[in-house]
């Protein structure tokens, strides 16, 4: 068996527009998913998140670059003849059909005989608890139950990979965290690889082994949740997960692995430098807000300046708008250990916001 | 839900519409039991041979043209409209589905013929089959007896032109808002392009389809015009037939005939409804 579940390979997705102009969806992605991985393709609506599903299904053929499912290349294979199935955002349940028959439908295709068609589609509703709903319509079901049935009627035929598009965009939030956890649970028992379409990045946080994060058709980052979120390589993915502050300026000292960089109004920091940077290369520098502290007694290399604009107590944190000497607003969170935390600093006072060089970070684009 | 008062004005009127749509149908089916041979005066119910009243009806079926012109109309009306509702779905899932040059023109141009006078169409069609006939007759130099002329098959081809564009108009509608998700999720599941139609498309725009053949099967079933410009020696239909009779005498045969008639019609379209009506 090849290494990777599947793989895209400089693949292109080119459409005509309406105006006749071409709409270029997929920017020549090349991905590797391994084998029991649970992957998710994360970034903003129209960033060509369900066109790469849609390839890899087989229901849109790549204009340029090859997919690969367990290593055979996929070329002109309708979708019926690939090893993978789909679980739609819509869930596109067969509504002519019952629940029963909507789950058998993938093994009647394969030819599976009666009295295992049954026994594999009780199974499967076991799995996603919706046993003793086979008589009914799709139209009898709750959004939640008929995404299960969705999900059920797709793994029942235990596809070498299975594609959620959006599954759960049509769920509330509490049935959506339910479902988040169902969904991680089930991909452990079957042990089949998921390829996860959400806009949604804590979704993408909490449920994949792995994310690539998409933006305009093209795979900025690939990494685990901590990658991405630790070491972000550009600024749209470290804006896109999570919240971060970004301080731009410039180069003025290089050493090994770390660089100072002098921000507008006199201020200036150190900083980790993933890529090579020059003495005089205009950069941004990021920094999560987490990571930065106005507690008095913190050890931390960089110091800067500022006073206190505004003051959000949330609880676990509280949120604290600074400004700094040079006129940039950042956000720092401070976690309250105690009842008193809160009074660390007030509006309008001057502090001083430290952190280390590791929490800050130099992104060149 | 509303205490207004309805105008009595509105319930005279709808009373005299269904009046007027209905009381010729009810002195048709009354005068189909006349005892009188002219047709003109009720003269009490007819009781005449084995049939009773229904002497008339007994005489209609012992008729050999009436029966032959049925046949026709059978033949006809069965033939064009499977013929016609086969094409007509067609072209209506193409005009869903697919984007091609032209498209606006050849859907306008589709359902041009619905809003043509029949008139003109039965002149274009008479027109359009004597030329080629005639062409292919003399290019061919055919015997007298090969010779094609207008007949069962050209009044067929008409039926079938003029029924095509009601029942892709009729299939569009159901067409209408269909998830082509779902054709997707039958061959992500291992369907291929025809089963994928069989279990899922069918199924589910086979009420529109068959609301479709319902309509070209009464329209065939009752058409003159175009008939009449494109039948031949032998291919009498009903209406035809019945045109033939007025100009010599009506008798209660004819009102016989006319309510056999009524009936098949509205149980066509009962059953047209009860499947529109389904979902
Ligand atoms: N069939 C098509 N014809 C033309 N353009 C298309 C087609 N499908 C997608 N696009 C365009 O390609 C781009 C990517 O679309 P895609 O559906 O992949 O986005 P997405 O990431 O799934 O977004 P969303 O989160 O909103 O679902 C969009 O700009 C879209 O308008
Ligand atoms: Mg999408």
């Amino acid at each position: 068996m090849a290494e990777y579940a599947v793989e895209l390979r400089n693949v292109w997705k080119r459409f005509p527009g309406p105006g006749g102009e071409v709409v270029t969806a997929v920017k020549n992605v090349s991905l590797q998913i391994y084998d029991g991985e649970f992957f998710a393709l994360l970034g903003p609506s129209g960033c060509g998140k369900t066109t790469s599903l849609r390839m890899i299904a087989g229901f849109e053929l790549p204009s340029e670059g090859e997919i690969f499912i367990h290593g055979r290349p996929m070329g002109k294979t309708p979708p019926y003849q690939r090893p993978v199935n789909t679980v739609f955002q819509s869930y596109a349940l067969f509504p002519h059909m019952t629940i029963g028959e909507n789950v058998a439908f993938g093994l009647q295709m394969k030819g599976v005989d009666k009295k295992e068609i049954a026994r594999r589609v009780a199974e499967a509703l076991e799995m996603v608890r919706l046993s003793g709903y086979e008589k009914r319509k799709p139209k009898q079901l709750s959004g939640g139950q008929q995404q299960r049935v969705a999900l059920a009627r797709a793994l029942v035929n235990r596809p070498e990979v299975l594609l959620l598009d959006e599954p759960l965009g049509a769920l509330d939030l509490k049935l959506r965290k339910e479902m988040q956890l169902e969904l991680k649970r089930l991909q452990r028992e079957v042990g089949i690889t998921f390829i996860f379409v959400t806009h949604d990045q804590e979704e993408a946080l909490t449920m994949s082994d792995r994310i690539a994060v998409m933006e305009g058709g093209v795979a900025l980052q690939v990494g685990t949740a901590n990658d991405i979120y630790e070491h972000p390589n550009c600024r749209f993915v470290a804006d896109f997960i999570g919240e971060t502050n970004f301080l731009d300026g410039t180069v003025a000292e290089v050493d090994t692995d770390k660089a100072r960089i002098d921000l507008p109004g006199g201020v200036s920091l150190w900083a980790h430098t993933p890529q090579r940077v020059a003495v005089g290369q205009a950069v941004t520098v990021t920094v999560r807000p987490e990571k930065m502290h106005i507690r008095p007694n913190a050890t931390d290399v960089n110091q800067v300046t500022g006073y206190v604009t505004d003051i959000v107590y949330i609880g676990t944190d509280t949120h604290y708008g600074v400004v700094l000497s040079g006129g940039q607003t950042i956000r720092v969170r401070e976690q309250n250990y105690s009842a008193e935390s809160r009074l660390l600093a007030r509006e309008g006072e001057a502090v001083c916001v430290r952190f280390s060089i590791e929490a800050a970070r130099v992104l060149t684009e | 839900m509303s205490a207004k008062k309805r105008s009595p004005w509105l319930t005279l009127v709808s009373i005299l519409v269904y009046f007027f749509l209905y009381a010729p149908i009810i002195v048709l089916i009354v005068f189909s039991f006349n005892a009188s041979r002219t047709n003109v005066v009720f003269e009490g119910v007819v009781n005449q041979g084995p049939c009773g009243p229904f002497y008339w009806y007994c005489e209609l079926f012992r008729n050999r043209s009436v029966m032959d012109a049925t046949r026709n109309t059978l033949i006809i009306a069965f033939t064009s409209t499977v013929v016609s509702t086969i094409i007509g779905t067609m072209a209506a899932l193409a005009l869903q589905r697919y984007d091609f040059f032209g498209k606006k023109v050849s859907e306008t141009a589709l359902y041009f013929p619905i809003v043509t006078p029949e008139i003109v169409m039965g002149i274009g069609i008479l027109v359009f089959f004597s030329a080629v006939f005639g062409w292919i007759n003399t290019a061919l130099a055919l015997a007298p007896n090969q010779r094609l002329t207008m007949g069962l098959g050209t009044v067929i081809v008409s039926h079938i032109a003029f029924s095509i564009p009601f029942v892709t108009l009729v299939v569009r509608a159901r067409l209408h808002g269909f998830d082509d998700r779902l054709e997707e999720a039958a061959m992500d599941l291992g369907a291929n392009e025809f089963t994928t139609f069989r279990k899922v498309t069918l199924p589910l725009i086979a009420p529109g389809v068959l609301a479709g053949a319902m309509l070209a099967f009464t329209l065939s079933l009752d058409d003159f015009i175009i008939t009449f410009f494109t039948t031949g020696p032998g291919a009498t239909t009903l209406p035809i037939y019945v045109y033939g009779l007025l100009r010599r005498i009506v008798t209660p045969e004819l009102n016989a005939l006319s309510t056999i008639w009524v009936l098949v019609v509205l149980i066509v379209v009962a059953i047209s409804q009860w499947f529109q009506r389904r979902e």
